[in-house]
């Protein structure tokens, strides 16, 4: 069977941003939500016919990748030639399926969630804009159709955290995101130029094909020290880490959460923020083969913010923020897993980071949607307003509940599955690392409990009217997602994502899976003591780490260090001068061309008195000049 | 009567030069624009001296110079009658025929 109805998937979503974004002042705010949610979902029933026909039909054991799709749109010469099509290979039909999945619940959940708000219309036309663009990054046959689409996300990302762009706040988050991602593609950009210029191709199954030039015979250009391709893969890996707020560059994604609830499940949770993830994925041949020593960076990147984001979390008030921190933790994870991860039979840790990838979507888009439930209800984001809402939210108390335990590690969740095989992964190679993911699989615990006793048990505050049950549009979404977190561990993704296509073969680890369950049970245990009930030991724990607390609750102040980088240092001894050379030295050099015009034409106008006995002097006299100037030169 | 031998051309054209610049200063001093017109006048007769003289002293078997100054006089005649024209009506505009005060080309 041919797959030219893929088309569809990509085009679908782009005729409804076009629509809505047209016609939506026209019409009324419900249709424009109804026909978005509706276009969805012919998508994501398209997405799923698409995994269950490709997942059925393997050729032998291992998968074909097929470019259902691939036409020329861009030929600058015989070389450079840019391609627009759809690749299907299990990773990206593994992504279609995320993505759409989570789309669909964010679509359904904002009817009532985003009920009444302004620009209903237009919110749904960037949700289109940004499931096109999503789509298109992850059906991109080569690396610049990606790049396209990546900067597209990017572009839908701004405008839904700047949703409100009445509030100044969300405004400068939408820029910083923005900002920073573009200075991390700019990485992105230069290692893609620098990767094609040796190999000749945009193609990824030409960039990642074993016998081709990329990996084959990679160049043996050396650059302080490593090798050319390397210095191309960590500049395609500072894109990734941009989009996926990997440390340094996560200086974004917090305060990304200005946005919309939804809009944070779907993009900085669930699916725009694992695009570095799949970039690396995407490339892990060339990754694995010629730049090893990326991966080990990339390894020790995705460890050092899993644990860094972990310990912010803990100390953060505002409960969507706690969610960003673990997005952070979380995605640190699945670069720990990538990086770690050999090829072929090697690949356990490629499969685990695109499983938890899988699960960490479904458990994250519903910890979010359940924290966007609470907060329609207590209108607020912190979790001291909080509290005691089990008995006025049981839907959201259930879902919310499971999504902890999901996060936490608790089997037979999916989230126990995925993180187990990357903890299997991180042992295998590194010891320090396995090390630091155990401790963060425990703080994670501890963090998503205190988040869940603050908010459904502790003390209950008083409420100015009494917080009650989400709307069915947004509790439906909240309940199918609690499936898809419960049951989505048993997917056998060894079976389907693999490094090479072929099934990959696991097996269960009792001394690692009895540990990591432990220490997360011990992080719920002691969240439980400390936040079952309002008491004053978590005050105590704060005095007693009193610089430590203050670090983490000012994030390890890397704001104000970025602040001051850009605001003193670049500002002063860059900008600055810049600014200076150009207000004087280049508008100077203007400025004293127009003046000496001015006054020359200033200092001559006189002459032009109207007065024609002057003008008749000028020219006589002129005239006599030229007389006795011939007679002179004649004579 | 032998003009040449009684008057010398020399004469003849220290007359052309001496009316040529009166008219001259008459354009460039007096403000009244009639009297400038006298003066344009006075040089244009000071141009037919010339022909007339240098025809009449150097070429006598030719007429040129004669035409000439006849096709100056005509073209003076014209050329009066429309500046005559025009200073009515600057005075109409202006309320005077002081050149001093007709300024407003300058815009």
């Amino acid at each position: 069977m041919s797959y030219s109805y893929t088309l569809l998937i990509l085009l679908l979503p782009v005729l409804m941003f076009l629509f809505i974004g047209l016609t939506g002042n026209k019409m009324k705010p419900e249709v424009s939500g109804i026909l978005g949610t509706t276009g969805l979902f012919i998508i994501t029933l398209l997405s799923y016919f698409t995994a269950f026909y490709y997942f059925g039909h393997r050729s032998g054991e291992s998968f074909q990748t097929i470019e259902a799709y691939n036409f020329l749109w861009l030929q600058f010469t015989g070389t450079l030639i840019i391609n627009i099509g759809i690749l299907l290979d299990p990773l990206s039909v593994m992504m279609l399926v995320v993505i759409t999945t989570v789309s669909l619940m964010v679509h359904i959940y904002s009817l009532g969630y985003m009920k009444g708000e302004k620009g209903f219309a237009r919110y749904y036309a960037f949700l289109s804009l940004f499931t096109f663009s999503m789509l298109g990054l992850v059906l991109a046959t080569n690396i610049f159709q990606m790049y396209i689409f990546w900067e597209l996300v990017g572009v839908s990302s701004y405008l839904l955290i700047g949703f409100y762009y009445e509030r100044p706040t969300a405004v400068a988050a939408a820029k910083k995101a923005f900002i920073v991602t573009r200075f991390a593609d700019l990485g992105f950009l230069i290692g893609i130029l620098l990767l094609s210029f040796y190999t000749n191709t945009f193609n990824f199954i030409a960039l990642t094909d074993l016998n081709g030039l990329a990996i084959a015979q990679p160049t043996t250009a050396v650059f302080m020290g490593l090798s050319v391709t390397t210095w191309a893969m960590l500049l395609i890996f500072m894109g990734g880490a941009g989009k996926s707020a990997m440390f340094p560059l996560h200086i974004w994604l917090p305060d990304a959460m200005e946005g919309p609830t939804p809009v944070s499940a779907l993009i900085h949770a669930a699916t725009m923020v694992v695009a570095g993830v799949y970039l690396v994925a995407r490339l892990f041949p060339v990754y694995s083969f010629t730049a090893p020593e990326s991966l080990e960076i990339i390894a020790y990147i995705g460890s050092f913010t899993s644990l860094f984001a972990a310990v912010i979390a803990c100390t953060q008030l505002d409960i969507k923020r706690v969610l960003a921190f673990s997005t952070l933790s979380q995605i640190g994870y699945m670069m720990v897993a990538l990086g770690v991860s050999g090829y072929g039979a090697e690949g356990l840790g490629y499969m685990a980071s695109l499983f938890h990838l899988f699960t960490h979507a479904f458990f994250k888009a519903l910890l979010f949607l359940g924290a966007g439930s609470v907060i329609h209800a207590v209108h607020s984001n912190l979790m001291t307003d909080m509290g005691g809402l089990r008995k006025y939210m049981p839907i959201t108390h259930i879902t919310f509940l499971i999504a902890c335990l999901t996060i936490a590690g608790i089997p037979p969740l999916s989230g126990f599955f995925s993180k187990d095989e990357i903890l299997v992964a991180a042992f295998e190679h590194n010891k320090i690392i396995f090390a630091v993911q155990w401790i963060v699989a425990g703080i994670t615990a501890f963090y998503m409990f205190r988040l869940y006793f603050n908010i459904f048990w502790n003390r209950t505050p008083e409420y100015h009217h009494a917080p009650h049950e989400s709307p069915v549009t947004m509790t439906i979404p909240l309940i199918i997602l609690a499936a898809a977190s419960i049951f989505a561990g048993f997917v056998p993704f060894h079976d389907l994502v693999t490094s090479d296509g072929n099934p990959l073969h696991t097996e269960f680890h009792a001394f690692i899976a009895v540990p990591s369950i432990a220490i997360a049970v011990v992080g719920i245990i002691l969240a439980a003591m400390l936040y079952y009930r309002k008491n004053s030991k978590p005050e105590t724990i704060a005095k007693t780490l009193k610089g430590l607390y203050a670090l983490a609750f000012h994030k390890f102040y890397i704001d104000e260090v970025y602040l001051f980088i850009t605001h003193k240092v670049i500002f002063n001894f860059i900008s600055r001068p810049v600014a200076w050379f150009d207000r004087h030295i280049v508008d100077g050099t203007m400025n004293l061309i127009g003046n000496a015009t001015v006054s020359a034409s200033g200092s001559i106008k006189k002459m032009q008195s109207g007065q024609v006995q002057w003008y008749i002097w000028y020219f006589t006299s002129g005239v006599l000049l030229l007389v006795f100037l011939i007679l002179y030169l004649t004579y | 009567m032998n003009l040449q031998a009684e008057i010398p051309l020399d004469y003849m054209i220290v007359l052309g030069t001496i009316v040529f610049f009166v008219g001259l200063m008459g354009v460039l001093i007096r403000r009244n624009l009639i009297t400038m017109l006298m003066g344009i006048e006075l040089m244009l007769n000071a141009v037919n001296i010339n022909f007339v003289a240098f025809n009449h002293y150097l070429f006598p078997n030719r007429l040129e110079g004669h035409f000439f100054a006849l096709i100056v006089m005509a073209i003076a005649a014209a050329e009066a009658a429309i500046a005559i024209a025009l200073i009515i009506n600057i005075y109409r505009q202006f309320n005077t025929v002081s050149v001093d005060d007709v300024d407003e080309l300058k815009y």
